[in-house]
């Protein structure tokens, strides 16, 4: 995986609450058994019309939204179904980051495994990256902050070893198989109980 | 309870740098969140560490129709037959015990690890499937993960998490005829929404919950996710252990009462301490109904679709549901009824949905399927006859698997049709593009079809 530290971008903004995994990228794009090419379905419900066709409307259609790595959205983003398709399929579109108050566990966990940052900010912040769509925003990992374009930085959680994790380009199995000793002496502690 | 479970399976604790390594001692795989779990495998070069502590089964992109599965006919979508064979070969090559498509115990995997017994209480249980909470039922620690981590159980056995709070919710008194697990979960989601369980793993306490039945109980902690539950758990007694004993492969002999003898130490001490608690009066509950997009977007069914049009979030809901805000939600037409899901079929579901069926029809214009959770259910249910009662209400009565649900297999709901489900998400397009889904229970599901419109069950059960 490509270590991150920083990410430039402007926004583009779905200024929805809930927004499930099936939302992201509906079930039947899911009878696929590689990650690949999955961005062309991203939001195919909102982002098609019944007839396959782009709905103009639709943010992710806008001329403007083209090229931007950084998704604003409402909260609880990633609720529902725990398919990592999800952040596949934004990761293939080419988002690297997504903003909101709130992630689902299961896809925040599987979006931090793809090298896509859940960026946590608070209600204020929220609320004016909702209401302003394409600012440009520095996201700093290292230094875990978000700067806006009047240069004010608001700093955002994020796990430690996930951090760790990306900054440096691991991925966790490497880890977990690193503890091989510790999971032997786990299966022998318990096979004697 | 979750503490007992979680520090039994800490292989390694977790430190303020580090997650903990949590060891998981079983491991159920399907044919959608597996592949590229495999192919990272082959990558690496790695085995599966303990292929005996992994389970295969497939069901979410299975026909259901027992032409494709016994009789010959090819299965209709290639790209799922794709994803059937898939599973077949990973399963071979990795010695995985498969149960595959004609296997008699085949299911929806949150129905068959219970009904083999595979399930047992303070087990760490995952799947890459958000309903993996359905096993926690039991009184194990049961959560859905990504195909990234089913890579990673699949390598070392062994997770990286860090530990989740936990939430009490306390059901007082007793549910009211008529009404049902299905609609006290839904309660519950509707009180504390759908973001309402984030970060937390639910202990579902009090009376109400130990009067239910197992199947019930796994109704409740099915739809956790729903609330955005990590899991939820129920605390083992007479009845968990009764529903094992007649499990082909819970422990047997002198491993039964070792493990009995361990399973009773497991329920939370008096006085344990949560980070939340809710309380709830079932006594109190009515049949629920959903009138929007997500599962928290709930009312009684006597109740009205609430009004509130300056919240733009709900007005999208509404009008996605083509809803008005203020109306009652009973009387609503519907054109498809789904009984089925790991929410809701099992047998004690498919006997409430027949007890309204029986001697009635489905009203005309009404498509109702009728689709087991699993091979075994269906072959107990035939046992009962109650795939005639099915039969001769004009429902279609299927093989078993996710189905309707999901409609990755072909069973959809047509866009802009009302599809009145026993399932677990109303979210838009969950079952078919532009298909407006209402979940409720197999009650109220098996009520609304012989009306054709959204019922009260209790105004049959009393006639
Ligand atoms: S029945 Fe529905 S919710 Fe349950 S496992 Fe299948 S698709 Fe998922």
């Amino acid at each position: 995986m490509e270590p991150i530290r920083i990410i430039r971008s402007r926004t583009v903004v779905l200024p929805v609450d809930n927004i499930d995994t099936d939302q992201i990228i509906p079930a039947r794009f899911l009878r696929t058994t590689t990650k690949e090419g999955l961005g062309r379905q991203l939001f195919a419900d909102w982002r098609y019309d019944a007839q396959g066709q782009p709905n103009p409307d639709f943010v992710l259609n806008r001329p403007e939204a083209q090229g931007c790595a950084i998704l604003v959205a409402g909260r609880n983003f990633g609720c529902g179904s725990s398919r990592e398709h999800a952040p596949w399929a934004l990761v293939d579109y080419g988002l690297r980051a997504v903003i909101s108050t709130e992630f689902a566990d299961i896809f925040r966990n599987n979006a931090l495994k793809n090298g896509l940052l859940p960026v946590t900010v608070d209600e204020a912040t929220s609320a004016w990256l909702l209401a302003n769509p394409g600012v440009e925003l520095t996201i700093d990992l290292e230094r875990t902050t978000l700067a806006l374009p009047n240069g004010t930085e608001v700093r955002f959680p994020i796990e430690a070893f996930a951090r760790y994790c990306l900054l440096n380009g691991i991925d966790e199995l490497g880890f977990l198989l690193g503890r091989k000793t510790e999971i032997e002496a786990y299966e022998r502690r318990r096979s004697a109980a | 309870m979750f503490e007992k479970v979680w520090e039994a399976h800490e292989v390694v604790p977790e430190t303020p740098d580090t997650p903990a390594v949590l060891y998981i001692d079983l491991h159920l795989i399907h044919e959608v969140t597996s592949p590229q779990a495999f192919s990272l495998l082959r990558e690496r070069g790695l085995p599966v560490r303990r292929p005996d502590l992994t389970f295969a089964t497939m069901d979410h992109s299975t026909p259901t129709r027992t032409e494709q599965i016994f009789g010959g006919a090819p299965i209709a979508l290639e790209s799922a037959a794709k994803q059937i064979r898939e599973l077949e070969k990973n399963c071979r090559e990795f010695g995985i015990e498969l149960l595959d498509l004609r296997h008699d115990q085949r299911g929806i995997v949150h129905i068959i690890g219970p009904e083999l017994g595979l399930t047992q209480p303070g087990k760490t249980i995952v799947c890459g499937d958000s309903h993996t909470s359905t096993h926690g039922a039991f009184g194990a620690l049961a959560f859905g993960i990504g195909t990234t981590e089913v890579g990673h159980v699949f390598a070392t056995q062994c997770l990286l998490q860090r530990k989740p709070r936990t939430l009490a919710v306390n059901v007082a008194n007793r549910l009211r005829p008529g009404v049902t697990a299905k609609d006290l979960i839904l309660a519950i989601i509707g009180k504390i929404g759908v973001a309402g369980g984030t970060g937390h793993v639910i202990e579902y306490r009090g009376e109400a919950v130990r009067a239910l039945d197992m199947d019930g109980r796994m109704t409740i902690c099915n739809m956790s996710i729903e609330a955005g539950a990590r899991a939820g758990m129920i605390a083992p007694d007479e009845t968990t252990f009764a529903y094992l004993a007649a499990t082909p492969r819970a422990p047997k002999g002198g491993a039964w009462e070792a493990a009995l003898e361990r399973w009773k130490q497991l329920p939370s001490d008096p006085g344990a301490r949560f980070d939340r608690e809710v309380d709830i009066d079932a006594a109190t509950l009515e049949p629920m109904i959903t009138y929007g997009t997500n599962p928290g977007m709930v009312v009684p069914i006597t109740g009205s679709i609430p009004d509130r049009r300056d919240d733009p979030m709900f007005a999208k809901a509404l009008e996605y549901m083509g809803f008005e805000p203020g109306a009652p939600i009973k009387d609503r037409p519907i054109d498809v009824v789904f009984v089925g899901s790991c929410t809701n079929a099992r047998l004690s579901d498919l006997r409430a949905a027949a007890q309204v069926l029986r001697g009635r029809r489905i009203a005309r214009g009404v498509q109702m399927l009728v689709v087991p959770g699993s091979q075994q259910v269906k072959r107990q249910a035939e046992a009962e006859g109650l795939h005639r009662i099915f039969i001769e209400a004009g429902a279609e009565w299927r093989e078993s698997g996710c189905s309707m649900c999901i409609g990755m297999n072909g069973d959809t709901v047509e866009r802009g049709r009302y599809s009145l489900s026993t399932s677990n998400r109303n979210f838009e397009g969950r079952q078919g593009a532009g298909a407006r889904t209402l979940l409720a229970s197999p009650l109220t599901a098996a009520a609304s079809a012989v009306r054709g419109r959204i019922t009260d069950p209790r105004e049959l059960l009393d006639a």
